[in-house]
Order: structure tokens, then C-alpha cells, then sequence
């Protein structure tokens, strides 16, 4: 009965979609303000529709109601709550409907909130968002229904994939959605912009907060991945330039270009067809991360089944959504006329060549994941594009992305002053320098790559602090004044001093991990004991022992430092019980510059159990600086001037500050 | 486009400069692009063989060199599982139920490696002939199989797969 309520609210969904698609478009051509008031209750309707039919699946997957396949193939009655909740999303089915249902969520926060948008342009927005849901709602009733039932059903079901039943991977997929689908609402608006013919200030402050919130959401949603990659998968890596990684990475990649163009747009009213340009194709990507990944098209762990019929429904999906937009983006762009000039030398001009560089990124990235699949489409041969490609195409690119990154903030709007700038950074040269020797002294003649990365996270790291020095008078007023003042900041340019300094946390990171990395690998009995880099890790015990839907074998190493015990490892080899399947449980030891890592891999019949340990400096910082990225997401959400369009306090800040009101 | 006021003359030129300059600046982003993605492929695909093209391959004049990284995939042939007496490398024979090649991978198989399933290898070979894998991708269990070796077996006549659903994971991979 629950799955028959849940599938009959998303067929009642798309129903409503389809109005919502069609007559708030038609209206606000027409100039009939009844046809485009039917968008925002259409919106909040089709949540609710979208929201039951999730609620109900999730319920099945709660209860482990067996008649439902998709419960079946995904669950089992053993497996902890957490992971009967996440098993939700856990499956391709689920996931879609997890897709709709952000989509949605995104739809019905400009229907309840967007109460000062003009109203042609909210009934636009509203409009095309629904378009999207209609597509994807059709996918899901047509190709993946998630309701289905099976008779007779079965005693148990075949259990969630084992290495999906782990903590960071329950939020990763819908951190990673909000992110995705996020990417929604920039394109929903600027498709309504180029039909109304018009982008300006009160546009870009509209666009700005939700293109900041997928891109925080999708941040936090990547690193998660990786993340959960680096200590689930035992193989000591944390990003493999996986295709599947890279879909996630190229809407990342081009929605930061977003995020940064349409703060031109915002402040100095240029920049408007790129910015719209760019709004499309992040979307698209996210379209065409979401087909590489479901479609089967790549094979991994996130394509749950391969089914012809759904990859070509996505393809259709694809080419009229992006194909659609950018006929669009041609037939409309040329009318948007352009705003504010500036020099080369200015603070737009370094945003031109952030946004430059970043969409040059995608583009290696997006070379380097279709390759592989356009040569076997035209019969090439089986090939594979790995580390060593995006290696050399990618890292070059950040290079002048952070040499500059650390000079534009200091860069004035409209002309800049780049000598004054520079000598401006002179601490940070300084700082740079240093960091630099250091890293060239403890790593002589092993990764040149390592040092390069470190100097310039360093170079960054010197230049933000120095911005936010100057910014706070650091060096002009004194202590009580230097913290008025760093209250009175605005939470925007607070947030992008934090964001900055995470990335440079994050480049130190990536490079450290690369730069002094040790790993052994070596058979050991209990009773032995294994070195690396000055840790002595001793195999105590090898025991077998009990989870809730798996056995396990647990090593138990007690790691020393000069003697003294440092701490207590257990790695483990999970063996479940329904499907069969073995998973590796690493064993981690974070310290602030590095992990000590350890995994043990299978027995001889002698007693001896093969054991990998690895020594991982600065890989914590990685997660630490992607937190701080999504943390400065955050900070920088909560602007005033930004709240116009966010959720919260919207209407007191509009009451406050009349000239927010787009100028209509 | 009408303008009130007709635009002043500097004003048109630094428009058209500006224009010329950010075409200037992607171009030479264009080209950077290019130029790193041709190089960066002349030395970084990694081609795939299966057992019966890496044999015919080293027969041809066109040898593969000793060091050339290559994938190698097939089925790991029942019983030929061993260890070294280093304990920690791990030996074993991939094939495509015509022709073999010998492996040898140090450090711990992954989860789903198995005798008689799919595995994908990475490595080079040495000048005798064995194949030192860098990384052993085994993705499979029964339903499933790595679609490189379903392709492999097909071209070798030795397909009796359940159909093409197959499917696998980089993170069985490892």
C-alpha cells in the first residue's frame, strides 16, 4: 500500500510539473499574471507530491517491506538502521528520486521566498526548473521505478553493497546532489534571463547565494568522496582522476568560475553572456556527470545496473537540455548588453583569467575523461587515460590560477595597481620563500612536484593573509581597532579569505601527500613488528570477531615511537554474510601533519597475515582545508546583501534596504 | 541598437581593445590547452591487450618495450594463485582461455580478486617476459566481469557470459 501511495504521488508529480512547465512560460509571454501565479503553488505542490513518494520509499527500506524490489536488491533485515536509511539513495532508482526530490526542494525555496522577483521572470525561473523535473520524472516512471513489487517476495533481502555501508558514504550522495542539482537554480535563471532579454545587478544577487550554496554542498560532497575513498578503500589513495571523480569535478570546476563571474556581474554589471554561458554549462555538466554515472556508460560502483534503455533515455535527456539551452544562449546572448569597462590590470581582469584558467581546467579534464569512450564509439581500441594525463594537463593550469589568485584580491576594481600589489606582498614573498626551502631541504631530490606545490599553497597562504592584514589595518591601527574591524568585515569577503586559505590548505595537502609518502608492505606474524618512518607498528593479535551482518578478521598493532606506545591500531577484513563480498576497513591515526595508515590483507595458512602500512603526511590537511572551502561558503552565505534571495531574513533585509528591490 | 548620445570615440576603441584583449587571452588559453592535452596523450594513454593480442604484439617487429606501461586483462586461471617466497608478491596467470601471461604483483590483492575472476592488471613487462602489475583491478563476482574482459574472451571465442550486463568498480579495484 505505502509503495503504491509513493509511486502514485510521483506520477501525480509529474502531472503537476507539466502545468508548472508550461503555463507560467505561457503566461508571462502573454503578460497573464493568473497563468504565472499558478507557478509558485505548483512548486510548493509538486515538493509535497516528490516529498510523500521518498517518504514512502524510505519507509519500505525502515520497515524492510520485501514485496518492493528495490528493497530486495538493496537491503537486508540485518543491516544497521543508518544504513537501511541510506540504502534509500543507496541503488540507482532511489538516487533519481533523491534527484527530483532536491530539484524540487530548490523549486519551492523560489516559490515561498522569491516573493520580490518580478514576477515574469520568477514565473521563468519556475517554469524551466519544472522543464528539468518533467524530463528527469518521466526518466524515473518510465525506465527506473522505484515501487515495483515482486511476488512472491522473499525472506531477506541481498543486502546494501558493502563498500556503501559506511558512515561518510550515507551523506556523501545527497551532499553531492544538493551540489549537482543545486547547479539548477543558476541555470533555471539564466535561461528565464536570456528569454526576458535582460541581466542586471538584482539578478546576479539573486543567482550568486544559490550558486553558492551547490557549490559549498557539492565541495563538501567531493571531499566526502574522497574521503571515504582514502580510508574505506584500503589502497592508501584519495583521487584517482576516476571518471567518475571527474564528473563530480568539472561542474566543481566551472560552477567556481560561476560563483567568481557573477560577482562582476553583481558589482561592476559586466561580464553578463559569460556569466549566463557559464551558468549553463555548469548544469550541463552536472546533466552529463549524472549520465557518465547512471547510465553505465562507465563502469563503477555508482552505476548500480546497466541498462541500455536508461542510458539512451538520459542521452535524449542530455541533448535536449544542454542542446536546448546553448540554441537558446546563441539565438538570445547577443541582446544582453554589456555594462562596466575595465582595464587587464584590475580585479575583474583577474577573475576574467580565474574564470579563463578554470574553464581551461574542465576542459582538459573533460578531454581526458570522453576520450576513452569517443575512441571505443569509433572503434580505436581500449584505452585508458589515468593520473599521469591529467598530471600533466591539469596541475599545470593551477599553477598561474595560484600565482594569481594570490595577487587579485590586493587588485583594485575597474584599473589596478599590480606594482603596488606586489609590494604590497612582501611578506608574502618572504613567507613563500621560506616555505620554500624548508620544503626543498626535507625533501632533496625526491618529489620536485611536492616542492612546486608547497611553495605556491605557501605563496597563497602568505598572499590571503596579508589581504586580510590590510583589510583589518593590521599594521596602521592598533589591537582594539584591528577587532572592530574584523567584526565589521563583510561576511563576503570574510568568507572568501576563508575559502582561499582552505584551498591553500588543501594544495599543501595534495602536495605533502605526493612529497614524502612511505609505504611497506611485508608478511607478519604475531608477535612481529613492521617500521616505517620511525613509528615501530607490532602485530599483537589477529582475532576474529562479530558485526552485525559481517564477520571480520581485526589485527590489533600497537605503534610505537621511540619506545613509547603511541596508539592502538585495528584494521579489519570484512567478509558479509549475504553477498559474500570482502572489504577492506583501513586503520587510520591522524596526527595534524600526518596519518599513519594501516590495512591487513589476507592469511597464509601458517599464521601469517600479509600487512601494508602507510606513512601520509599532511593528507589531514585536505580534509581541513575542504572544510574550510565549505565553511567559507558559508560564512560568505550569510552576507546581508546576500540574504536577499536566501531563505532568511529576506524580508527584513529587503524592508531595510529599499534600493535591493530589483529595479523593475 | 540605438544609443541617445552617440558613443564617444574612446570609448569605442577601448570596448574594441577590451574585446580584442579577451580574445587574445582565451585564444592562448585555447592554445596552452592544446598543446599540454597532445603531449600529455603522446606519453600517457595506457593502452589495453588481452593475453592473445600481447602475445601476437610481441611476435609483430613492433614490440612492446620493457618499461611501456600496458593493461593486461583476462580471467585469473584457476590454480596458478602463489605467492614468492618474499611472501608479499603475489603471483598468477591471466588468461583469455586461448593464451597467458604471467603476473607478478606485490602488496594485497584486492577484495574481489579471485581464481577463475575477472582481473584487470597494470604494470609493465619485463624483458623475460613477466608482467610486474603496479595495480590489480579485479572487479567481478559471478554476475559480473570487467567489460575489457568480456571483450577479450568474446574476441578469443571463449565468451559464456549471462549477456552483457556486467558492470564493476574502481573501488572493488583496489
Amino acid at each position: 500500500m505505502i509503495a503504491e501511495i509513493g509511486h502514485f504521488s510521483l506520477i501525480l508529480a509529474l502531472a503537476i510539473a507539466l502545468v508548472q512547465a508550461v503555463l507560467p512560460m505561457a503566461g508571462a509571454a502573454r503578460g497573464n499574471a493568473a497563468w504565472m501565479a499558478t507557478a509558485a503553488p505548483a512548486a510548493l505542490m509538486q515538493l509535497a507530491c516528490i516529498a510523500t513518494a521518498f517518504g514512502c520509499l524510505m519507509y519500505s527500506f525502515v520497515i524492510s517491506d520485501f514485496t518492493v524490489a528495490n528493497v530486495v536488491q538493496n537491503s537486508n533485515s540485518l543491516q544497521p538502521m543508518i544504513y537501511k536509511v541510506s540504502a534509500t539513495w543507496g541503488n540507482h532508482e532511489g538516487s533519481m528520486v533523491l534527484w527530483v526530490l532536491i530539484l524540487a526542494v530548490f523549486g519551492a525555496m523560489v516559490a515561498a521566498f522569491g516573493r520580490n522577483l518580478p514576477p515574469s521572470l520568477k514565473a521563468r525561473v519556475l517554469s524551466v526548473q519544472s522543464m528539468v523535473g518533467v524530463g528527469f520524472l518521466l526518466f524515473i516512471l518510465l525506465t527506473s521505478n522505484p515501487f515495483e513489487r515482486v511476488f512472491p517476495a522473499p525472506l531477506d533481502g541481498r543486502d546494501l553493497n558493502p563498500l556503501l555501508q559506511d558512515p561518510g558514504l550515507a551523506f556523501h550522495p545527497p551532499m553531492l546532489y544538493i551540489g549537482y542539482v543545486g547547479f539548477s537554480m543558476a541555470f533555471s535563471f539564466a535561461i528565464a534571463a536570456l528569454i526576458e532579454g535582460k541581466v542586471d545587478a538584482a539578478w546576479a544577487r539573486w543567482v550568486r547565494p544559490w550558486t553558492l550554496v551547490a557549490w559549498s554542498f557539492l565541495t563538501a560532497g567531493i571531499g566526502l568522496g574522497a574521503w571515504w575513498a582514502y580510508y574505506e578503500l584500503g589502497w592508501g589513495g584519495w583521487w584517482y582522476w576516476d571518471p567518475v571523480e571527474n564528473a563530480s569535478f568539472m561542474p566543481w570546476l566551472v560552477g567556481t568560475a560561476l560563483l567568481h563571474s557573477s560577482i562582476i556581474v553583481e558589482k561592476r554589471d559586466a561580464l553578463k553572456t559569460w556569466t549566463v554561458l557559464l551558468a549553463i554549462l555548469t548544469f550541463s555538466l552536472s546533466l552529463i556527470g549524472t549520465f557518465l554515472v547512471r547510465s553505465g556508460v562507465l563502469t563503477s560502483v555508482h552505476a548500480f545496473a546497466t541498462d541500455p534503455e536508461r542510458g539512451v533515455f538520459i542521452l535524449l535527456l542530455l541533448v535536449i537540455a544542454i542542446g536546448g539551452s546553448l540554441a537558446l544562449y546563441a539565438w538570445r546572448a547577443p541582446r544582453l548588453k554589456g555594462g562596466g569597462l575595465f582595464a587587464p590590470i584590475s580585479r575583474e581582469g583577474a577573475l576574467v583569467l580565474n574564470n579563463l584558467l578554470l574553464t581551461t581546467a574542465a576542459a582538459t579534464v573533460f578531454i581526458g575523461t570522453l576520450y576513452p569512450l569517443f575512441l571505443e564509439a569509433i572503434g580505436g581500441g581500449k584505452v585508458s587515460v589515468g593520473p599521469p594525463f591529467f598530471n600533466a594537463t591539469f596541475v599545470p593550469l593551477m599553477i598561474p590560477l595560484i600565482l594569481a589568485l594570490g595577487v587579485g584580491p590586493m587588485l583594485g576594481w575597474k584599473r589596478g595597481d599590480l606594482i603596488g600589489a606586489v609590494a604590497r606582498l612582501k611578506f608574502a614573498f618572504a613567507f613563500t620563500l621560506s616555505v620554500a626551502v624548508v620544503a626543498a631541504y626535507i625533501s632533496w631530490g625526491r618529489s620536485i612536484f611536492g616542492v612546486l606545490g608547497l611553495t605556491l599553497a605557501g605563496w597563497l597562504a602568505g598572499c590571503v593573509l596579508v589581504e586580510f592584514g590590510a583589510r583589518i589595518g593590521l599594521t596602521r591601527v592598533g589591537g582594539g581597532d584591528v577587532l572592530r574591524r574584523m567584526a565589521g568585515l563583510p561576511r563576503a569577503a570574510m568568507g572568501m579569505t576563508i575559502a582561499h586559505l582552505g584551498f591553500a590548505i588543501t594544495v599543501a595537502g595534495a602536495s605533502g601527500a605526493s612529497l614524502w609518502q612511505d609505504e611497506v608492505i611485508q608478511f607478519l606474524r604475531p608477535g612481529e613488528t613492521l617500521s616505517i618512518v620511525e613509528y615501530d607498528f607490532t602485530l599483537r593479535s589477529v582475532d576474529t570477531v562479530q558485526g552485525p551482518n559481517y564477520t571480520a578478521q581485526r589485527g590489533i598493532f600497537t605503534v610505537r615511537h621511540d619506545g613509547a606506545v603511541v596508539t592502538t591500531l585495528a584494521p579489519e577484513r570484512r567478509r558479509y554474510v549475504v553477498t559474500g563480498t570482502e572489504t577492506t576497513e583501513a586503520a587510520l591515526y591522524t596526527q595534524w601533519y600526518a596519518d599513519l595508515y594501516a590495512v591487513i590483507g589476507k592469511g597464509d595458512d601458517k599464521g601469517a597475515w600479509t600487512v601494508h602500512l602507510f606513512f601520509k603526511p599532511l593528507v589531514p590537511w585536505i580534509w581541513g582545508g575542504t572544510l574550510l572551502m565549505v565553511f567559507g561558503g558559508f560564512v560568505s552565505l550569510s552576507d546581508r546583501r546576500l540574504r536577499i534571495g536566501a531563505p532568511t531574513a529576506r524580508r527584513t533585509a529587503a524592508h531595510a534596504d529599499p534600493a535591493a528591490q530589483p529595479a523593475e | 541598437m540605438t544609443y541617445i548620445t552617440p558613443p564617444k570615440r574612446g570609448r569605442v576603441a577601448t570596448r574594441k581593445r577590451r574585446r580584442l584583449y579577451a580574445l587574445l587571452a582565451g585564444g592562448a588559453m585555447l592554445a596552452i590547452a592544446a598543446a599540454l592535452v597532445l603531449t600529455a596523450f603522446e606519453d600517457s594513454i595506457v593502452f589495453f591487450y588481452s593475453p592473445s593480442d600481447l602475445n601476437k604484439k610481441q611476435a609483430s617487429p613492433d614490440r612492446i618495450k620493457p618499461g611501456q606501461i600496458l593493461r593486461v586483462g583476462g580471467l585469473v586461471e584457476e590454480g596458478s594463485v602463489k605467492r614468492a617466497p618474499d611472501g608479499v608478491t603475489n603471483l598468477f596467470t591471466v588468461t583469455d582461455l586461448k593464451q597467458t601471461v604471467n603476473v607478478a604483483y606485490k602488496g594485497i590483492l584486492p577484495d574481489l580478486f579471485g581464481e577463475g575472476q575477472g582481473v584487470v592488471s597494470a604494470g609493465s613487462l619485463r624483458p623475460d617476459g613477466l608482467f610486474i602489475a603496479t595495480e590489480v583491478l579485479a572487479k567481478h563476482d559471478e554476475q559480473y566481469m570487467p567489460p575489457e574482459v568480456a571483450d577479450a574472451l568474446k574476441r578469443a571465442g571463449e565468451w559464456k557470459g549471462v549477456g552483457e550486463n556486467y558492470g564493476n568498480s574502481k573501488e572493488n579495484a583496489r
